[in-house]
């Protein structure tokens, strides 16, 4: 049963943001974010949303996968709605019945709210999710983060730690589901009672986990100093990274997007109106 | 064959953390270039600790280690020097997990040769070619964590081929496989040896893949107590046993008839080899008898 967690929510594919670089798409990712916040009228809204549609489209990912990402957060959209609905005040006033005031304002930011949480989860869901392998995108951030090795911060570091330990959550979840049928089958009840006896039940499936996962990491450092590691430094990597035509046309895109955005802003057209 | 390309004296070894309780005693060695040496031993005789003796990830209390020539006892050894060490003395372990780094077959088989500083498109080559070596070759984009066991250990072997080695030391790595897991690795550890003459030390537990070394030394209580080619080891049964080793089958079923009189031939080691034997002595006796 543990064993159907997948890790991320990499979709291997070839649409131009598979094939682009990493480092490219968490720069855009950041210029995306940055125009989501821009969009200020119903015009520059429309073409977010439009966008977002396009981006999803053109990344090849299903539809439907990509909401079903937004269920875990479909509360608080509810609820961000909810609070503008009711708690917005303004000059128009369409709906009243005892203390609740509903005024066309609040209709309006709710609905811009929903679509700029929504397009801002989807679009860096595609970006930087959906169509970026962990690995790649770990890779990126060292080499994006690399100026700050100059202040010794440890860059690669980290970023060796993320990789390995992306490559052991399948492994450990692997062992902690051999673990718990090893003590079922002496007979421990993991998963009866209440909370706090649930929790003491596990007691005997972590200490062991612990002990194989110290073991593991003493093994893995010997047999990484085998393979020549010594740090970041002075290495190469298989996979140069590189601005290629993908990250041209995505850099493009995106400027026409934010250009789009900052334009359709002072449109002076207002639909409510 | 006659070039020395490891060569031990007086090797000593304790580890700091254990009240300084000798480990190794007094180990002397040579291992020929492309020599298959295998080294048998029961539990805690020190085989690991000698392995990790030989690629500095242990260093000797006395005694001196010459690979290639090069004395690597020696305190004064560049860090390059202790890479290029560690380049020529590859290291399979023996739970393949424990010693894959990435999350993609091919970006692990390049860690070494990225640790090195090869440049890339070199790495590349360098990849795919160990990649087809242990014929893993479609393999290349998985992830490790759904491959068997003996797929991974495969992958750990090109992982250090493709650091273009000249010798390799497989610690126990066919100890966590099944059969047929076991099979695919010895069979790329003895191809291995044969096409590239590669120098090949094997510590196992297994008499069957033992027979296949070109040379067996055995220790015991971390020292060296018979060194020999497999046939000249498997005929003192009672030493062995002594030690609590085994015998392969075959050799046992040999031995025993020798001892009730049969008429074979030294040095029977795999089951083919002992049952035509056998079968010719059964044969001759009977043509005797008529
Ligand atoms: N890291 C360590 N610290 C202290 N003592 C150790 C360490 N590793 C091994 N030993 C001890 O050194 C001795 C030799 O161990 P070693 O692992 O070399 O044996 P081995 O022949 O490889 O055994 P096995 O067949 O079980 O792998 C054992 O008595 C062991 O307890
Ligand atoms: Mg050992």
């Amino acid at each position: 049963m543990l064993k159907d967690i997948t890790l991320g929510q990499y979709f291997p594919g070839d649409s131009v943001f598979h094939r682009a670089d990493p480092r490219a798409k968490i720069i855009l990712g950041i210029v995306f974010i940055v125009a989501v916040f821009l969009a200020d009228s119903p015009l520059s809204y429309a073409f977010l949303l439009l966008s977002t549609v396009l981006m999803i489209a053109v990344s090849r990912i299903p539809f439907k996968t990509v909401l079903r990402s937004m269920r875990a957060l479909i509360f608080i959209i509810i609820f961000t709605s909810v609070i503008n609905i009711f708690w917005t005040r303004g000059e128009h006033l369409i709906f009243e019945w005892k203390f609740i005031h509903i005024y066309r304002e609040g209709l309006t930011f709710a609905a811009y709210m929903v679509i700029r949480i929504t397009c801002l989860l989807c679009g860096t869901g595609v970006m930087l999710s959906y169509t970026t392998s962990p690995i790649a995108l770990t890779d990126g951030l060292e080499q994006l983060l690399s100026p700050l090795k100059k202040i010794k911060l440890p860059v690669h570091e980290f970023s060796m730690m993320m990789t390995i330990a992306l490559r052991f959550i399948p492994t450990l979840i692997e062992e902690t589901d051999k673990i718990m049928s090893a003590q079922r089958s002496r007979g421990a009840d993991l998963s009866s009672g209440g909370l706090i006896r649930r929790a003491k039940a596990l007691i005997p499936v972590l200490i062991p986990l612990f002990v194989s996962a110290f073991r593991r990491a003493d093994d893995l450092a010997v047999a990484m100093e085998c393979r020549c590691y010594h740090g970041g430094e002075g290495r190469t990597r298989m996979n140069k990274l590189h601005f290629g035509l993908a990250d041209l046309a995505l850099t493009l895109a995106f400027a026409a997007f934010t250009a789009g955005i900052v334009l359709l802003n002072k449109v002076p057209l207002n639909v409510f109106n | 064959m006659a070039e020395t390309f490891i060569r031990t004296e007086g090797l000593c070894f304790s580890y700091k953390d254990d009240e300084g309780r000798p480990i190794l005693h007094n180990i002397n060695i040579d291992i020929k270039r492309g020599e298959f040496l295998c080294i048998l031993g029961r539990n805690g005789s020190g085989k690991s600790t000698f392995a990790k003796l030989l690629n500095m990830i242990l260093t000797p209390d006395a005694g001196k280690i010459y690979v290639d020539g090069v004395d690597i006892t020696d305190p004064g050894l560049t860090e390059e020097q202790i890479m290029e060490v560690r380049r020529k003395v590859g290291m399979v372990f023996q739970n393949p997990d424990n010693q894959l780094v990435a999350t993609i077959v091919e970006e692990d088989v390049a860690f070494g040769p990225e640790n090195m500083g090869v440049p890339s498109d070199e790495i590349r080559e360098r990849v795919d070619r160990a990649l087809e070596t242990v014929g893993m070759t479609e393999y290349a984009r998985h992830s490790p964590s759904r491959l068997s066991g003996g797929q991974k250990q495969r992958i750990a072997i090109a992982g250090i081929l493709a650091m273009m080695p000249e010798c390799i030391i497989f610690d126990e790595s066919t100890a966590m496989l099944d059969p047929h897991g076991r099979h695919e690795v010895m069979e790329t550890i003895d191809r291995l040896n044969e096409m590239r003459s590669l120098t090949v030390i094997a510590i196992t537990h297994n008499m069957d893949e033992a027979i296949l070394a070109d040379r067996i030394a055995v220790m015991d209580g971390g020292r060296i107590v018979m060194d020999g080619s497999p046939a000249e080891i498997f005929s003192r049964e009672e030493e062995l046993t002594a030690m609590g080793l085994g015998v392969p089958q075959a050799a046992m079923l040999a031995n025993r008839l020798r001892r009730a009189g049969m008429d074979l031939p030294e040095g029977l080691l795999d089951e083919r080899s002992a049952a035509d034997a056998i079968a010719s002595a059964i044969n001759a006796r009977k043509r005797q008898g008529t």
